[in-house]
C-alpha cells in the first residue's frame, strides 16, 4: 500500500469510545478511519443506558442538544429489595430540569448520530466490517487485517472494541511473544440481559410520576438479583421502558441461573410487575460489562495502539457509569494520537502519554475508588440477601400499628438485631465504607 | 412475554446461512467432564442445548446475541467464537 493511504489513525469500533477518538483526531486534521462491525453504528452496541452529556459536550460541543436522547433524568431511585417488599431512596431534583446532567439513551439510535459527527469532522466511517487481527511488524501494530480481505495500515491503532467476542484482538496478538491482554475471568465481567418494552408516553409519565418528556431511573438490589452480586433496573425512554440487569458471570455458573430467568423474576416482583403491565416486549439484548476494577485494566497503550472503553475495562459498575468512561477514554486517547502527529513522533513512549492522561483524570481515580467494591459484593451475599431481610423486618415492626407500645416495638427491634449479628453487620458496613474510600 | 424463545423473535438477525460463528471445541470434555453444562444456563440466547441421547452440546448459533459471555464463561475453555462477518449476525434497531 503507498505511503499516501496510510491513516495517521484506525479505530477499531463505532461506540462511544470510538466515536469520540475519531471525533478528536478528526477534528484536528487526522487522517482517520473508524470501522464497526454492524450494519451499522450501534447495531452491536447494549447499555443500560443512561448517558452523560457533560462528556458529549466536550466533545461535540453544543451540538450535543441535538443528539437522539430520550429522556433527561430528573428522578433517581434506588430500592433495596425482598422478596415481597422494597426499601426505597427516591431523590428527585427539579433543579435536573434547567441543567440536566444524564439521560436514558437508545444505542441503536445515538451511536449512529454520534459516528455521523466523526463523519463530519472528516472521519471516514465504513459500516459492515469486522477486524479480524491487528498486523504486527518488527513488534509494532502496523494496521488491522479486515474480513474483507483488505489490510488498512496507520501509525496507531486505537482498539475500541468493546468487550469483545468470542478471543478479543488484544488476547489474540502479541509482541514479544506476549498477548497484548490476558483471557478475562468470569468474575470480572457481569452478564447482563434487557428488555425494551413499549409503553405510551402518557403511561410513562403517570406511573413513573414524571412531567411529559421527563425521565426517571430505579436501580433495584438484594432480592432483585437472587442475591448474586449486581442490580437490576429500570430506565425510562421516551416510549419504552428499558428494563433489565445483571450479575457476576461466575455466579450464574455457580448457580445454575440464567439470564432470562433472572429477568423474569424481577419483572414478577410485586413492586415492579405494575409498573410493566401492558408494555410489549421489542427488544431483547444480551451483554458483557466490565467489572474487573483497577486490577483487571490491561496495558492500554503498546508500540502502535491504544486501548479505550470496555475494551480496556473502563467502567464503574457501582455507579452504573461506562459510556462516560468510553467517552473520556477515547478522548483522552485521541488527544494522545494529536500529539504525537504534531511532534511527528508515534513511538512507544508518545503514545504513554495517554496512560498518563487517564491516570490525571477523574477515570483512574474512580477505577481505584471502586476496585475492591465488586469482590466485597462477591464475597459477602448476606449484603444482598440477608440484611435486606432484616432491615424489612424492622421497618415493617416500625410502621405496623398492632397494639404494641412503642417502647415494646423499639426493643423487639434491637432484639432481632443482635440475634442476627449486630457486630458482624457493623464490620460489614465497615467493610462496605472501607472498599469505597 | 417470559419465553425467551419469544423474546429471540423480537430480535434482528442477519442469517449469514451456513457459517458458524461459534464452535464446540471438543464435544467428550461437555460429556465427560463438564457437570455443570453452564453454557446451558448462562447463555442469554439458550444458544447451548445438551442432547443426552446424543451426548453433545447442540449450538443453535443462529440465535446468538453476541454477549461474548461463552468463552468467559466455560470453565473448560472449550468454546471458542469470533465476530460474524460484517454486516451479519444480530443487529439491534434499538439497544
Amino acid at each position: 500500500m503507498a505511503d499516501e493511504e496510510k491513516f495517521d489513525a484506525v479505530v477499531v469500533g463505532a461506540g462511544p469510545a470510538g466515536s469520540a477518538a475519531a471525533i478528536t483526531m478528526a477534528k484536528a486534521g487526522l487522517q482517520v478511519a473508524l470501522l464497526e462491525r454492524g450494519q451499522k453504528p450501534g447495531s452491536k452496541n447494549v447499555m443500560g443506558g443512561i448517558l452523560y452529556n457533560h462528556y458529549l459536550e466536550e466533545i461535540v460541543g453544543e451540538a450535543w442538544k441535538e443528539a437522539p436522547l430520550e429522556r433527561p433524568i430528573i428522578e433517581e431511585r434506588r430500592w433495596m429489595m425482598t422478596q415481597d417488599a422494597y426499601i426505597g431512596l427516591d431523590y428527585k431534583n427539579l433543579r435536573n430540569r434547567a441543567k440536566p446532567h444524564s439521560f436514558s439513551v437508545l444505542r441503536a439510535r445515538f451511536d449512529p448520530w454520534f459516528a455521523e459527527q466523526a463523519e463530519k469532522a472528516g472521519a471516514m466511517v465504513v459500516p459492515e466490517t469486522v477486524v479480524d487481527r491487528l498486523i504486527v511488524k518488527n513488534n509494532r501494530v502496523v494496521g488491522v487485517a479486515t474480513g474483507r480481505g483488505d489490510d488498512l495500515y496507520a501509525e496507531v491503532v486505537v482498539v475500541c472494541e468493546g468487550i469483545g467476542l468470542g478471543t478479543g484482538l488484544l488476547e489474540k496478538t502479541a509482541i514479544n511473544g506476549q498477548p497484548l491482554r490476558r483471557k478475562l475471568r468470569p468474575n470480572e465481567v457481569a452478564m447482563a440481559a434487557k428488555e425494551i418494552m413499549q409503553l405510551e408516553p402518557r403511561l410513562i409519565e403517570e406511573r413513573f410520576n414524571c412531567e411529559p418528556g421527563e425521565g426517571c431511573t430505579i436501580e433495584c438490589f438484594g432480592d432483585s438479583t437472587m442475591g448474586m452480586s449486581g442490580f437490576m433496573f429500570i430506565y425510562t425512554n421516551k416510549d419504552t421502558l428499558s428494563v433489565g440487569g445483571g450479575a457476576l458471570l461466575s455466579e450464574f455458573n455457580a448457580t445454575l441461573r440464567s439470564p432470562n430467568q433472572l429477568l423474569e423474576h424481577f419483572k414478577n416482583h410485586p413492586s415492579v410487575k405494575p409498573l410493566l403491565r401492558g408494555a410489549e416486549t421489542v427488544e431483547y439484548l444480551g451483554h458483557l460489562i466490565p467489572e474487573g476494577g483497577y486490577r483487571g485494566i490491561p496495558k492500554v497503550y503498546g508500540p502502535g495502539y491504544l486501548v479505550c472503553g470496555d475494551a480496556a475495562m473502563l467502567s464503574n459498575p457501582v455507579h452504573r457509569e461506562g459510556s462516560n468512561l468510553a467517552m473520556e477514554s477515547g478522548r483522552l486517547a485521541g488527544e494522545t494520537v494529536v500529539h504525537a502527529k504534531e511532534t511527528g513522533d508515534f513511538s512507544e513512549r508518545r503514545l504513554a502519554e495517554y496512560r498518563g492522561r487517564l491516570d490525571h483524570s477523574w477515570i483512574m481515580a474512580d477505577m481505584k475508588k471502586y476496585d475492591k467494591a465488586v469482590p466485597l459484593l462477591e464475597h459477602n451475599p448476606q449484603m444482598l440477601t440477608k440484611y435486606p431481610q432484616v432491615a424489612d423486618r424492622a421497618l415493617d415492626e416500625f410502621f405496623r400499628v398492632d397494639g404494641t407500645s412503642k417502647w415494646d416495638k423499639q426493643s423487639k427491634i434491637l432484639k432481632m438485631i443482635r440475634k442476627e449479628g449486630a457486630l458482624r453487620m457493623g464490620w460489614d458496613t465497615f467493610k462496605a465504607l472501607w472498599a469505597m474510600k | 412475554m417470559e419465553k425467551l424463545s419469544d423474546k429471540l423473535f423480537t430480535v434482528k438477525y442477519v442469517e449469514d446461512t451456513g457459517r458458524a460463528h461459534i464452535e464446540i471445541v471438543d464435544q467428550t470434555v461437555c460429556a465427560t467432564k463438564c457437570e455443570g453444562k453452564y453454557c446451558n444456563h448462562f447463555c442469554p440466547a439458550g444458544v447451548y442445548e445438551w442432547n443426552e441421547e446424543q451426548k453433545k452440546n447442540l449450538v443453535s448459533f443462529g440465535n446468538c446475541i453476541e454477549c461474548g459471555a461463552c468463552s468467559i464463561g466455560c470453565p473448560f475453555d472449550n468454546i471458542t467464537c469470533h465476530s460474524p462477518r460484517g454486516g451479519f449476525g444480530a443487529q439491534y434497531r434499538l439497544g
